[in-house]
């Protein structure tokens, strides 16, 4: 018979849960943190390949020669620029049109939330330039994108001018069959997001921005391109984009050939690839590129304008030109040239990339983990979940003498009524109050900073961050009013009902965020599984008090900043990783409501209560 | 025609008649894929054997067989194999002949269309001649006799081979267009299990259209048929029932080969899960309807084993559901096998929740009757384990 209904296998099964349920715990916990640093070392990477057939076999030769074209329209823009102080769009139009261009303005318009420090105001308005080079006998059907984001802060200057030297270059040609967009945004990504949104005519920001007078076809991929000097010495890419999602691994491979190919360098998170892999220096690197990649994954956050592609199944990466101590420099030719090689291999796709990884780890450039192989590190953490939630249940119903195996305990009552009694009624309570307060949580800071504004000091930005911090610690003194609301029907069983309920909602939010998002589902699993496994209101109080606390999601969030620092060889101190830790609470807030990003929402709405439910058992009187 | 098929009989006899004489036979016929309690030869030894000494063999809720096969068991104990064997033998026999008249109807077909013109000019690749079609009656055989699945069938003796030879009948005669011969032969296979009423209508609409009858409501000879079809059916239904009645003097052989009398409305329950798990395109609305009938089995809640397991099986599906949804479709990164592996998992909820409660049902009908606190004979704790 079935080892679910065999009575005997199942005591035998029972009794190893209940029995050795720590261990297992703790191993299985040790299992997944073990198997995720494990992923840095050689058997569990492998080496990147291209898959795309379309993008492998053929050759290019690169004729690009407008090194000193480019530079001077470099210094052209930056001079206009400087003297309107806002993107030259005339320059830009003119230029376009000399180029060979079809050029199209949009005009777009943002209310944030709340003033942020680089905008300074509510009302940020621009206007995007973009200018569409047709393909000479194709039906313009699809595209592809090269875009240079300015923002107010960084001129990006040298890549304008290499895209409009690179522009006039591909406009000699006749090889193209894709429509090519070249494209100008103001203020970084919010341009971006509404050229986007226009383009694919949809609204998901609430952006108010101008129709697109030109279209070109459906895109197949981008490149976004950031280069603020003449000389470089490595080309640097950005994989992660918005919420976590990654473009296909093949447009990496493309790109790292092409570098190759014309002896570029290329980089990872500013650093070059460990060379060798037999002394312990390499794989300590790839463990802190690999850690690198994961917070950054994790915060959700678009690194670089070819994020907001990804949301609309374009591929994209962000190309940084790095201009640091190292004695051989590159100029505008050989990035032109790596470029171009690129554009030229994108032009030859029949059908949008999809034949390699879009779920990735990179332990280095040319090394990568898949799917496969890294899941199973979350899949412990849970399993940890799991073996808890099992262990209360059976608790809660005694099942080594359950009501089935009715022989001997005639004596003691069984133990269903009193488990039903406790289960719904009290339970509702805990969790309707929590929830309660992920929704202020989520809804308060933005809503009442005119109010705090008002009574308090400070400045609008900082009202919501400080709101958000005071809802949050407000949040750990509600447990001593709950029990108010709670019957106090055997009270013994209450606190496990409730932990069973918290165990699940934190297993379910976990699993299904690890999912779309590998890296922040793991990180939270590492930092709130253990605290939630221990909890319970006997035992050291404070002790358990303290470790819950420390890994609370904002408690996670101001270490995991600290770690990124210092694994980029930036190290913070105390006062500094205070004020960083506030600015990215308030650029989580306001990434959520200019861009979509879920990570507010979902630290807000979902683990923030979770986690008050554990802070309820712990106090459970 | 007839030296090939002789030929793949006799090697099918000898492949089983090698089973039947090694040891494997037992083997086989414990093994749960191969014998169903509907249709393990174990239980027909049993009734048997409670038949010859006087008891009702339905008595004790094992036997589940109909009274027809009892009788034919009676008397044809002693060649149990021999029968097995050629019953399979039948099958493919009968099987033969239907599928060569059924190419006679398919090629006569061809030919009327081909002379009235009615396929496109170029599609000569596409008909089928005779010569072609000439050796597929005797695939149609071999694939029968010498199917791994037919030869464990056999040799595990399961009753399901009588059902296969009936139903095979049942075709040959609605292909030699014999009304009367199709109808009895279908309803000696309902009689015996009662999925084979389903055949009914495709039944009639082939003999509808051997003779040409247009399956229309204002055609009067359709009606006629129709009807006829139906009276021989029901009838031939109807006198095989009243035969078993008389066989063994009572009506006890209903509810043990149809089963559940007794509580419809749980068998019902039972059913309309039954159907929200298989149908082709099944919504969270069809399951809805089936959760709504738990508060009624709730006295059945304590005799749960797995509950836990399953609720939070069902609850992760359900929340895993959009999230796959939208990285297949939306974000573009996963594809279908992510979808349908959840699928696939939320129906082996559903299904180990339906087993659960068909368990939990059974054993309070036995505690009911033999009390809930059970002691064995030395006055130990005992354990209930379904077989």
């Amino acid at each position: 018979m079935g080892l679910l209904s065999d009575p005997v296998r199942r005591r035998a099964l029972a009794r190893l849960v209940l029995r050795l349920n720590a261990p297992l715990c703790v191993l299985s916990y040790v299992a997944g943190i073990a198997w995720f640093l494990a992923l840095a070392f050689p058997p569990l990477t492998q080496r990147t390949y291209m898959s795309e057939n379309a993008m492998g076999s053929t050759m290019v030769e690169e004729h690009f020669a407008g090194g000193d074209r480019a530079r001077s329209l470099a210094r052209d823009f930056a001079a206009h620029r400087r003297k309107s102080g806002a993107l030259p769009v005339a320059w830009l139009e003119r230029t376009m049109r000399s180029v060979g261009l079809e050029v199209y303005t949009q005009s777009f318009s943002r209310k944030l939330p709340f003033p942020d420090e680089t905008h300074e105001r509510y009302m940020v308005s621009g206007i995007n330039v973009y200018g569409i080079l047709r393909a000479p006998r194709a039906a313009s059907t699809e595209s592809l994108v090269l875009t240079v984001p300015c923002g107010p802060d960084s001129t990006n200057s040298q890549a304008v001018g290499l895209m409009l030297a690179l522009a006039a270059h591909f406009r000699g040609q006749i090889y193209w069959a894709k429509d090519i967009i070249f494209l100008v945004t103001e203020h970084d990504l919010l341009g971006t997001e509404a050229w986007l949104e226009a383009y694919h005519d949809v609204n998901v920001t609430g952006m108010q921005s101008s129709p697109l007078q030109g279209r070109a076809g459906a895109i197949q991929a981008a490149v976004a391109l950031e280069l603020s000097s003449d000389v470089v010495t490595s080309l640097d890419v950005a994989v992660e984009g918005l919420n976590g999602q990654l473009p296909n691994l093949d447009l990496l491979n493309l790109f790292q050939t092409f570098c190759q190919k014309g002896g570029l360098l290329c980089t990872l998170q500013g650093k070059l690839q460990p060379q060798d892999w037999t002394s312990i220096d390499g794989p300590l690197q790839s463990v802190q590129t690999l850690l690198l990649m994961v917070l950054q994954q994790a915060s959700g956050r678009p690194h670089g304008a070819h994020g907001l592609f990804l949301r609309y199944r374009v591929e994209a990466l962000t190309l940084r030109g790095i201009n640091s101590f190292r004695q051989y420099k590159y100029d505008l030719v050989a990035v032109g040239k790596a470029l171009e090689g690129m554009f030229r291999k994108l032009n030859h796709l029949l059908e949008r990339l999809h034949q390699s990884f879009f779920f990735y780890l990179l332990p280095a450039l040319s090394r990568f983990v898949s799917i496969g192989l890294y899941m199973p590190a979350a899949g412990f953490l849970l399993l940890v979940l799991g073996l808890k939630a099992l262990e209360l249940w059976m608790q809660l119903h005694e099942a080594g003498v359950g009501p089935e195996e009715a022989g001997g305990t005639s004596g003691s009552s069984p133990p269903y009524p009193p488990t039903q009694g406790v289960g719904l009624a009290s339970l509702v309570a805990p969790l309707l109050v929590s929830q309660a307060m992920g929704l202020a949580l989520y809804v308060l800071p933005v809503l009442g900073q005119h109010v705090a504004a008002q009574h308090f000091p400070v400045a609008e930005a900082e009202a919501v961050v400080l709101t958000l911090l005071a809802i949050y610690a407000a949040g750990l003194a509600l447990p001593h009013n709950t029990h108010r609301v709670v019957s106090t029907q055997a009270p013994d069983r209450g606190w496990m009902a409730l932990k069973l309920v918290a165990l699940i909602y934190l297993a379910l939010q976990l699993a299904c965020i690890t999912l779309t998002n590998f890296s922040l589902g793991f990180l939270l699993a590492a930092s709130m599984v253990p605290a939630a496994a221990v909890t319970k209101p006997s035992g050291p109080r404070p002790l358990y008090a303290a470790l819950l606390v420390l890994t609370s999601p904002a408690a996670s969030l101001l270490g995991s900043l600290f770690l990124w620092r210092e694994l980029q060889e930036a190290p913070l101190s105390l006062a500094e990783g205070w004020q960083l830790f506030l600015a990215a609470l308030a650029q989580g807030v306001l990434e959520h409501h200019t861009y979509g990003a879920l990570l507010f929402p979902l630290l807000a709405l979902g683990l923030y209560p979770c986690w008050l439910l554990f802070w309820n058992v712990l106090f459970w009187k | 025609m007839a030296a090939p098929l002789a030929l793949v009989l006799v090697v099918a006899v000898t492949v089983r008649a090698a089973l039947f004489r090694s040891s494997l036979a037992e083997f086989i016929s414990e093994r749960v894929e191969v014998v169903s309690p509907l249709s393990s030869w174990k239980r027909v030894v049993e009734g048997l054997s409670l038949l010859d000494l006087g008891v009702s063999p339905y008595s004790g809720a094992v036997f589940h067989e109909t009274p027809l096969i009892i009788y034919l068991f009676h008397f044809l104990i002693d060649y149990a194999e021999l029968v097995f064997m050629i019953t399979d033998a039948l099958t493919a026999i009968a099987l033969y002949f239907a599928i060569q008249d059924f190419n006679k109807v398919v090629f006569k077909k061809q030919k009327l269309l081909l002379e009235l013109d009615q396929y496109a000019p170029d599609v000569a690749e596409l008909i089928r001649t005779p010569m072609e079609m000439r050796y597929i009656p005797l695939k149609v055989a071999m694939f029968y006799l010498l199917n791994p699945y037919t030869i464990l069938s056999c040799v595990a003796k399961s009753t399901c081979a009588i059902n296969n030879t009936l139903i095979a009948f049942f075709i040959l005669a609605t292909m030699k267009g014999s009304a009367f011969l199709s109808a009895i032969f279908l309803a000696l296979a309902t009689y015996q299990s009662l999925y084979p009423l389903t055949l009914f209508v495709p039944g009639l609409l082939y003999l509808l259209q051997r003779q040409y009858i247009p399956v229309k409501v204002k055609s009067k000879a359709f009606w006629i048929f129709s009807w006829e079809y139906a009276m021989m059916y029901v009838g031939s239904l109807v006198v095989v029932v009243c035969l078993s009645f008389f066989l063994l003097s009572s009506w006890d052989f209903i509810p043990a080969v149809y089963g559940f009398m007794e509580h419809p409305i749980f068998f019902m329950f039972i059913q309309i899960a039954i159907i929200a798990i298989f149908k082709s395109y099944p919504t969270v609305g069809d399951v809805a309807l089936y959760m709504a009938f738990f508060p009624v089995w709730n006295h059945l809640y304590r005799f749960l084993r797995n509950i836990f397991v399953l609720a939070c099986i069902i609850i992760i599906c359900s929340l895993l559901f959009p999230v796959l949804w939208h990285l297949w479709i939306y974000a573009g990164s996963a594809n279908s096998n992510f979808f349908y592996a959840i699928t696939l998992t939320f129906n082996i909820g559903q299904i180990l929740l339906i087993s659960d409660y068909f368990y939990a049902f059974l054993r309070r009908e036995y505690y009911l009757t033999h009390g809930l606190y059970l002691t064995t004979k030395d006055g130990t704790e005992a354990m209930l384990v379904l077989k």
